[in-house]
This record gives structure tokens, C-alpha cells and sequence, in this order.
């Protein structure tokens, strides 16, 4: 078995050093003077891939912080009447111990649990840790590019990542407290420290930390832009790129446009909070007081966010659609069903993802005439979205299923993306929102669709690429129990939210009791807490199976374990500055040829025969 | 003691799992790792396929179980107007949506379950098909279409505003961490000018503007009480941060925007009384209110319509209850005589009263001439 591999690892190389192209990249030896040490090495490294892993773990560190977060406050939501006092040594004087020994968590900070959750999840998790690991490890794996265009700016993105999560991660600390006017941060809330006693220093470390995850997000997705339209290897043409390229591309082009928004918008909030104008801000008695600001409008900050937030969640799942897309064709053994279909409607629904931000503001007080543009906006996503399941559903007729844990989470995306996406499709409808406009249905919409969802491509995607990053597999029975656990506790914690939603039960809500209407639902929210902690525990098994496989696990003994056509799988087992050892490979087919003819899979790298050349040229 | 025994735990469990996947491993080896493998896609696809039926199974079984929860179902019945009509959208939906869910899933499941790897087999070479591609294109987009047009008709149609020569009844509420005020416009149907640099939380919450003779009338009540089947326009303002008005039963919502006033139209169409009739039938509202004391009234009995706050304005956000009473024309009016308006209770001939030891001015005439101004400027502001 070994020699066969051996003799297969010899075969690559020796057509890549046949075929290749020579871009004297040895001749200089500029790479290895930053790689001498270890702080080189692996701290201040310029190397794609060691950025890639530096990513995926500070995003996990801000996973477990941002789930344990939302653990808290689910038991506050589950057992309201349940002492609560052994937080105390964690939570300090956030948790209220009365007399007879009782404890409470305290209003204020079970808001701030509930902001800093979807704070951490969105921006570091699910856009640094999903979009930044995956697009620094395959752009120039997949593409054949020694780097990215960039490697210092490369470095800087993650050091700037590092930095927003320094300042994040002190702002818990504040006696005031950390933000807790809720992730999307709306001002007049947000900018008085009078309205909430997270207005303070905790708002004034947010923005501070978001602005740095911005410049972050800037520099990295210049990179990304860059790198895929200079630095493709020959024969490279955009539509050979692998669906995974193409998906780090549009993201980054999105992130591009929609994130300097965002900063204008905060910049503005800073002002309003510290030099006194009024962009956001009018007509305000609080605290016993009139305040001066007149003439602002808090809607216009709703705008400039949403201009953001809305494109941001295709931020957040095009990266997990194009792993999902990549991961499902590979393991079902079969070309992606319309590959130019899905790019197509990938840019779709980047296109539209910029005119479809009001629709999380049709209760806002906007004019009701606008809403109308917005409401056909949103709806045609619903298209592309509805073409790309049906293509990923069409991969897998007539394949032949390896169901391993990458393609079970490929497939649980699916799943998920349906489950989440078609709820989309009564929330998109202003009419049907006036009523469902947040309330938990909104909760169990986008926690399946982009949250859910994006954490299952992301979980296939670690699965899939993990031999890549740290040449071992992770053990595949841990992850079948994490898959397995993951779906079913998933749907467990979020399809009884739509109940709840329905009945019209308002999120960000501390307790339930205080309202006839919405004080049923108490066995079903102990329900959800119970689910909640049980996916949380699951998720510990996978930071568990990780950093284990990292050092014991399965070896991977051939260059290409999945039998996969990109290019990543034509590099070294041990990862190597500057990706190949000797020339790069030159690409002749498109990226999914994958049982076409007598052959079961064909390499990017392998030239067509004649046959082949013919029917192109037809 | 505590912590260590959850530290310890916690190592345990890792040691536990990590020997858990050692010993799979090893396990794999002897046995041979294709045949281990081959075995692993076998299981997967089973329980996939058990997990498919079981998934739809169970959200049909729960969306059956929970119908009284729905839109447009059961008890939960719009109580206004306009209600109606976006519990049908709602159901519409469903209905589509539902279609596509239940195949889509059920394709997924039974796909992975019958093509799970055969070491026999080989996969097809598809990599589009056009015709295939264009129906599941259009389809979608017809169905949309459909959608889309129903909600819009609908969407234009709850939100316009009151017509010019329609009758209404305007309230005001006015959000505030953390509760609302309500204000009627008492015996002349206008609600006064107000300023919020005229606040004053004892005496003038709302910073109404005494001169402005509309204000003289006007009166701030406890509940929320609304005639039965009247055009009710609420302004919604907001004196601090954001809230919302948010009306459950009436399929109300609105933000209460801090110098940018909103509005919602709404005709109420059952009473209280009509709501907790229709409850009675229901057996979840057949229990006693207090689920400790089977002697207390049975629960819909005690039901009342409720407004909320559903837009977070800090950590006082879950509590801004206020009770709202529909009730009958006849019923409203003889409420209407008992609400002192607050002028004449709190401030008349007082050091804020503009026309202390004045007459008031009660000239029809002449109010219509002072209002105007007043009328203009708050229209400049919407």
C-alpha cells in the first residue's frame, strides 16, 4: 500500500516538474530569512498558511467564549427561579446574591451576555475565523500561487484581528461592564452612557475593537481580491477556479465595499458619543434631563450599519457555501452539479445583498412606500439561493457517497440552509414582518441559516482540510458523535423558536412572566437551555478532537488522501515555504473531473489527451 | 472543592474521549481501514435516512402539535382589522414553503441514504443540465412572484395612513425606559403641541405646551381603552432611546423614534370580552390562572390584550407592560367622562400655567387660528 502512494507522490511531482512553470521562485531564497526562528515562524509569520491556522485558532478561542456566553443566559432564559449563585467566583458582582442565599444574574449583564454573543460570533468567529482561516489557507493552495500578493499586509490583517480581540476581550472586565444595547449597537442606546450603564467604557471599547477588525478585514480581503486575479498559475482562468475561490472572491469584494459603511457609520456614533453632534441623535429627556442634540436621526444609523450588516451575513456564508460546495463534490465523487450556475448566483446574491438592507427595518419608522423596493429585492434572493440547493442536492444523485464527517457536515449545511432560508421567505415579506419582526422567529431564522449553517461549513471545511493544515486526520468517530450531536441538539435548541416566535414572544427579552402573552412557554424554554448545553458540550469534544489530532492524530501518509483534483493536494505532505518544492503546476481542466471518463478523478495538473482537447475545441 | 472537582471532571472526560477515539483507531487498523470505512458510510447512510424521516416527522408531528401558536390559528387570533389578512399571508407561505421544505429534505436524506458509497459502483458523470436548471430557476420565481405581490398589496394597505375626511381616533404613546405614557386627546380629538425641553417629570412628562389651547384637554391614562370597530391612528414617540409599540393580538408593530414621530392604523375588532369568549374554547384556557390555587378564575378569564416594548432600550426592555381594554362604543364614552384632563388637574393655575387667573381661551374660532402654527410645525417634523 505505502509504495503505491510513494510511487503516486513521485508521479505528481515528477509531472509537475515535467509540466510545470518555472517562476525561479528558489533562485531568491527571500522566503526562509523570515522563517529562521520560532517567533518568525509561528508568531509574526508571513506564511498563508500558518496565518490560516492562526485565524481558525483565535477563532475557536472567541467560539467557546462567545457559546459559553449564550449557555449563561439560556439559563436564565430556562430556569429563571433557579439559584445561579455558583457563577459567582466566574461572574463576580454580576451575579446577585440576595439574603437567603439565592443568586440572580443581573439584568444588565445578561444583556451584555446577550450583545457580546452575537458580537463575537458575527465578526470574530464567523467572518474572521471562517473567512480568514479559509481564504489564507486555500487562495493560494488552490489557485498555485507561492503566497498571497501581500504577505506582510497578510500578517497585519491577522495582528489587527488580534489587536480588536485584545480590546473585545478587556472590555469584559470593566466594572460598567462590557456593550449591552445588543450587537447591531443602535444609537440613541448606544451612544448615552445615561440609557445603559454599557454605554460607557464598555461602547467606547466595541467601537475601538470593531474599527480594528475592520482595518483587518480591509487588509485581508485586498489580499484575497489581489491573489486571485494576479496570481492564478497558468491555465488558472477564472472558470477553472474551484466554487471555493470563487466564493473567497465575492466575499471579499462584498466585505470590501460594505465594511468602510460600517466605520463611517461608528465614526459618526463616536462624535455623537464624544464631541457633541447630533448625526444620530434628537429630542432626547433622559436622566432627568433635555439633552442638547437636535435635528439627528437615529434610522440614519440603522442605514449606514445595515449597509453592512446585511451583505455582511453573505460574508458570513458565501465562504461556508463555496467549502460545502467543494467538500460535497469531492466526497460524492461527481463534478459540482452546474458549476456555472452556482458562480452565477453566488453573484446574484452578492448584487442584490447591497439592496436588500432595509428589510431589517420595515418596523423602524422608515417610509412604509420605500419598503416595497426592498421587499422585491429580498425575495429574488431567494432564487440563486433556492439554484444553489438544488444544485448541491443534484451532486449527490447518482454519486457514490463517501459519508464521512467533512461530507456529513456538507450535508447538514444543506439542511440547515434549507431549514433557515425558507423561514427567510416570511420574514423578507414586510406584511407577515410587521408581526414577526423581532420576536424569536427572527432568532430561529438567522441562528439556523447563518449561524448553524455557517458553523457546519466550517466544521466540514476543518474536517476536509485539516491533513492540509497539520498533516494528520481528526479522529473520525469523535466526529461523527460531534456531527450527530451538533444536528440533532441544533434543531433541537432552534426549531422550537419559531413556536415561540409565532406566538409572538419579543427576543431580548430577560424574563418572560412579566406578560400574560408571552409566559407560556416555560417547560419549552427549559427544553431549549437543556439542548443548548448539550451542543455546547459536543463542541468541547471538537476543540478536544482538534488540538489531540494535531499531535496524535492519524497520519496522513499520501499527498492527496481524498483523491481530490485541486491543486492544494499536489503539495507536500509537509507543508513547505512557498507551497512546491520545484516549479509550479500548471492547470489544464476545470476543477471537478471527477468520474468522466474510465478514470475515477483527473488533477487539475494533468494535461487533457487528445480526446479531451478534441471535445474542447467543439 | 468545587472547581476542582469540575476541573477534574472535565480532565476525565477528555481522557475518556481521547482513548474513546484511540481505541476506534486502532480498532480500524485491524480490522483494515477500507473495510472499517466502508462499514462507517454504511452506518452513516442509515442513520441519515432514520434521521430524515424522523426530522420531518417530527416538525410535521410539532407544527400540528403547536397550530394553536400559529398565525391566524386557534387562540391566536388577530383581533384587529387588518390582522386577517397577514395571518392568511402567513398561512400562504407556510403552504408553499412547506411544499418545498418536505421535498427538499426529504431528496437530501433519501439521496444520501441510496447513494452512500458502493465500492462496486461508480459515480455519474452529471455536470449540468439546462432544462433541469431553468424549471427549478422559474419555478421559484413564480412562486415568489405570487408571494411577493400578495404581501405588498397587503403591506400598502396596513400601512397608509388615515385619508383626510376619515373618521379616527388618535392616541399618543410615548415610550420611555421603561414604560409608556398614553395620552388622548381628549373633547376636541386633537392632541397638543409638545416639546421635550418643556419635560418636567412631575408636573408635564411629555412636555406639552401649555399654550397651545388643543393641550388643555388632553389626558394621560392608565390602560390603553379603545371603542370596539373605530379607525384608531396611535402616534408613537419616544421620549429617550428606541422602543417599540408592539400590539401582539392586533398584529401591531412600530418603533418609537427619539424627534422622529411614527405612526400605526389599526381598527381594533373584538372586545376584551369578545377575546376571553373565544378563549373559553380553548382547554389551554380552561386552567386556572394559578396553576398553585385550582380555585382561582379559570384563564381566560383573566386574559387581557397587552402592549409591549419589542425594541431592546436596556436592561429594563421585558418589562414595559401596559394593559389594553377594547371595549364598547357606549363603554368608551362613559370611560372618556372619568379621565380628568391633566391640565386642569395638575397645572391649571399653577406657576406653569400660562393663563393662571385667565380665562382660558374657548373661542372655537380663535383655537383653530392658534393651532395652526402649532399644526404646521409638526408636520415639518414627520
Amino acid at each position: 500500500m505505502a509504495e503505491v502512494h510513494t510511487q503516486h507522490y513521485e508521479e505528481v511531482d515528477t509531472l509537475i516538474e515535467d509540466q510545470g512553470y518555472d517562476d525561479h521562485f528558489h533562485d531568491h531564497h527571500h522566503g526562509d530569512k523570515y522563517q529562521s526562528n520560532f517567533i518568525t515562524h509561528y508568531i509574526f509569520s508571513m506564511d498563508h498558511k500558518i496565518i490560516a491556522r492562526q485565524f481558525l485558532i483565535t477563532g475557536m478561542f472567541w467560539a467557546i467564549i462567545g457559546a459559553g456566553m449564550s449557555i449563561i443566559f439560556r439559563l436564565q432564559l430556562g430556569f429563571p427561579e433557579e439559584n445561579l449563585a455558583w457563577l459567582q467566583p466566574l461572574l463576580g458582582k454580576w451575579i446577585v446574591v440576595n439574603e437567603a442565599g439565592i443568586g440572580t444574574l443581573s439584568p444588565e449583564f445578561y444583556y451584555a451576555l446577550v450583545t457580546m454573543h452575537g458580537t463575537i460570533i458575527v465578526f470574530f468567529v464567523l467572518t474572521a475565523g471562517l473567512s480568514g482561516t479559509f481564504s489564507n489557507l486555500l487562495i493560494p493552495l488552490q489557485l498555485g500561487a507561492r503566497d498571497m500578493a501581500s504577505p506582510f499586509l497578510n500578517m497585519l490583517s491577522y495582528w489587527f484581528f488580534f489587536l480588536a480581540s485584545i480590546v473585545m476581550f478587556y472590555s469584559l472586565f470593566l466594572s460598567t461592564g462590557p456593550f449591552s444595547g445588543g450587537w447591531t449597537a443602535y444609537p440613541p442606546l448606544s451612544a448615552l452612557p445615561q440609557a445603559s450603564t454599557g454605554s460607557g467604557a464598555g461602547m467606547t471599547l466595541w467601537l475601538v475593537s470593531l474599527v480594528f477588525f475592520v482595518v483587518s478585514v480591509l487588509l485581508g480581503g485586498i489580499n484575497y481580491i489581489t491573489t486571485v486575479l494576479n496570481l492564478r498559475t497558468k491555465g488558472m482562468s477564472l472558470w477553472r477556479m474551484p466554487l471555493t475561490i470563487w466564493a473567497f472572491l465575492i466575499t471579499a469584494i462584498i466585505g470590501l465595499l460594505s465594511f468602510p459603511v460600517l466605520v463611517s457609520g461608528f465614526f459618526l456614533l463616536m462624535f455623537d458619543r464624544g464631541l457633541g453632534t447630533s448625526f444620530y441623535l434628537s429630542d432626547i429627556f433622559i436622566a432627568g434631563q433635555a439633552l442638547d442634540y437636535v435635528g439627528g436621526s437615529p434610522i440614519l444609523y440603522q442605514h449606514l450599519f445595515w449597509f453592512l450588516g446585511h451583505p455582511e451575513v453573505y460574508i458570513i456564508i458565501l465562504p461556508a457555501m463555496g467549502i460545502v460546495s467543494e467538500v460535497i463534490s469531492v466526497h460524492s465523487r461527481k463534478p459540482i452539479f452546474g458549476y456555472k450556475a452556482m458562480v452565477f448566483s453566488m453573484l446574484a446574491i452578492a448584487f442584490l445583498s447591497f439592496i436588500v438592507w432595509a428589510h431589517h427595518m420595515f418596523m423602524a419608522g422608515v417610509n412604509p412606500f420605500i419598503s416595497n423596493f426592498f421587499v422585491v429585492f429580498t425575495l429574488i434572493i431567494a432564487v440563486p439561493s433556492a439554484v444553489k440547493v438544488f444544485n448541491w442536492i443534484g451532486t449527490l444523485y447518482k454519486g457514490n457517497l463517501r459519508l464521512n464527517t467533512p461530507m456529513l457536515f456538507g450535508i447538514g449545511f444543506v439542511s440547515m440552509f434549507i431549514s433557515g432560508g425558507l423561514t427567510g421567505i416570511f420574514l423578507g415579506n414586510s406584511a407577515i414582518d410587521i408581526q414577526m419582526h423581532d420576536t424569536y422567529f427572527v432568532v430561529a431564522h438567522f441562528h439556523i441559516v447563518m449561524g448553524v449553517a455557517a458553523f457546519f461549513g466550517m466544521f466540514a471545511g476543518v474536517y476536509h482540510w485539516f491533513p492540509k493544515m497539520f498533516g494528520r486526520f481528526m479522529n473520525s468517530t469523535l466526529g461523527k458523535i460531534h456531527f450527530w450531536g451538533t444536528l440533532i441538539g441544533a434543531y433541537a435548541v432552534f426549531w422550537p423558536m419559531h413556536y415561540i416566535g409565532m406566538a409572538g414572544v419579543p427576543r431580548r427579552y430577560y424574563r418572560f412572566d412579566n406578560f400574560e402573552a408571552f409566559g407560556e412557554f416555560a417547560e419549552m424554554n427549559q427544553f431549549i437551555t437543556i439542548a443548548a448545553i448539550v451542543v455546547f458540550a459536543v463542541q468541547i469534544l471538537f476543540v478536544i478532537n482538534f488540538f489531540y489530532s494535531i499531535w496524535y492524530g492519524k497520519k496522513m501518509t499520501t499527498q492527496n488522501p481524498w483523491e481530490a483534483t485541486t491543486l492544494e493536494w499536489s503539495t507536500p505532505i509537509e507543508p513547505i515555504h512557498g507551497n512546491w518544492p520545484g516549479k509550479l503546476p500548471v492547470v489544464h481542466r476545470w476543477a471537478y473531473d471527477y468520474n468522466k471518463d474510465e478514470r475515477e478523478y483527473v488533477p487539475q495538473y494533468v494535461p487533457m489527451t487528445e480526446e479531451e482537447a478534441k471535445e474542447e475545441a467543439h | 472543592m468545587t472547581i476542582l472537582i469540575t476541573i477534574l471532571s472535565i480532565v476525565l472526560l477528555t481522557v475518556v474521549v481521547v482513548q474513546i477515539g484511540k481505541v476506534t483507531e486502532l480498532a480500524a487498523k485491524l480490522r483494515g481501514e477500507e473495510v472499517a470505512e466502508q462499514e462507517s458510510y454504511n452506518r452513516a447512510g442509515v442513520w441519515l435516512l432514520l434521521f430524515g424521516v424522523a426530522f420531518l416527522v417530527l416538525c410535521i408531528w410539532s407544527a400540528w402539535h403547536y397550530k394553536n401558536y400559529m398565525l391566524g390559528y386557534g387562540p391566536h387570533e388577530a383581533a384587529s382589522a387588518h390582522g386577517g389578512q397577514l395571518d392568511t399571508l402567513f398561512t400562504t407561505t407556510l403552504f408553499f414553503t412547506g411544499i418545498v421544505f418536505i421535498l427538499t429534505q426529504a431528496a437530501l436524506f433519501w439521496f444520501s441514504y441510496v447513494y452512500k458509497r458502493d465500492p462496486n459502483r461508480r459515480a455519474t458523470f452529471i455536470s449540468h443540465d439546462n432544462r433541469l436548471e431553468i424549471i427549478w430557476t422559474i419555478v421559484p420565481a413564480i412562486v415568489m412572484a405570487i408571494l411577493v405581490i400578495n404581501g405588498l398589496v397587503a403591506w400598502n394597505d396596513v400601512m397608509a395612513d388615515v385619508g383626510e375626511d376619515e373618521e379616527y381616533i388618535e392616541i399618543e404613546a410615548t415610550g420611555y425606559q421603561f414604560a409608556w405614557t398614553i395620552r388622548y386627546p381628549g373633547a376636541d380629538g386633537k392632541l397638543g403641541a409638545k416639546d421635550f425641553r418643556l419635560i418636567d417629570l412631575g408636573n408635564n412628562p411629555l412636555g406639552q405646551d401649555w399654550t397651545d389651547p388643543k393641550n388643555h384637554d388632553d389626558f394621560h391614562a392608565n390602560e390603553i381603552v379603545l371603542p370596539v370597530g373605530k379607525k384608531i391612528r396611535v402616534r408613537i414617540t419616544s421620549r429617550d432611546v428606541l422602543h417599540n409599540f408592539y400590539l401582539p393580538h392586533f398584529r401591531v408593530k412600530m418603533d418609537a423614534v427619539p424627534g422622529i414621530p411614527t405612526y400605526f392604523v389599526f381598527t381594533p375588532e373584538k372586545t376584551t370580552e369578545d377575546y376571553r369568549q373565544m378563549l373559553k374554547e380553548y382547554e389551554e384556557y380552561q386552567v386556572p390562572t394559578d396553576p398553585e390555587d385550582p380555585e382561582s378564575e379559570p384563564k381566560w378569564k383573566t386574559f387581557n390584550y397587552e402592549l409591549a416594548c419589542a425594541e431592546l432600550c436596556g436592561q429594563g426592555h421585558y418589562s414595559m407592560r401596559k394593559l389594553v381594554r377594547i371595549v364598547s362604543e357606549e363603554e368608551y364614552k362613559n370611560w372618556l367622562t372619568t379621565q380628568p384632563s391633566w391640565y386642569q388637574q395638575n397645572i391649571r393655575n399653577t406657576d406653569a400655567d400660562p393663563y393662571s387667573g385667565e380665562e382660558l381661551p374657548t373661542d372655537p374660532e380663535k383655537e383653530m387660528e392658534e393651532a395652526v402654527p402649532a399644526d404646521n410645525e409638526e408636520m415639518i417634523s414627520e
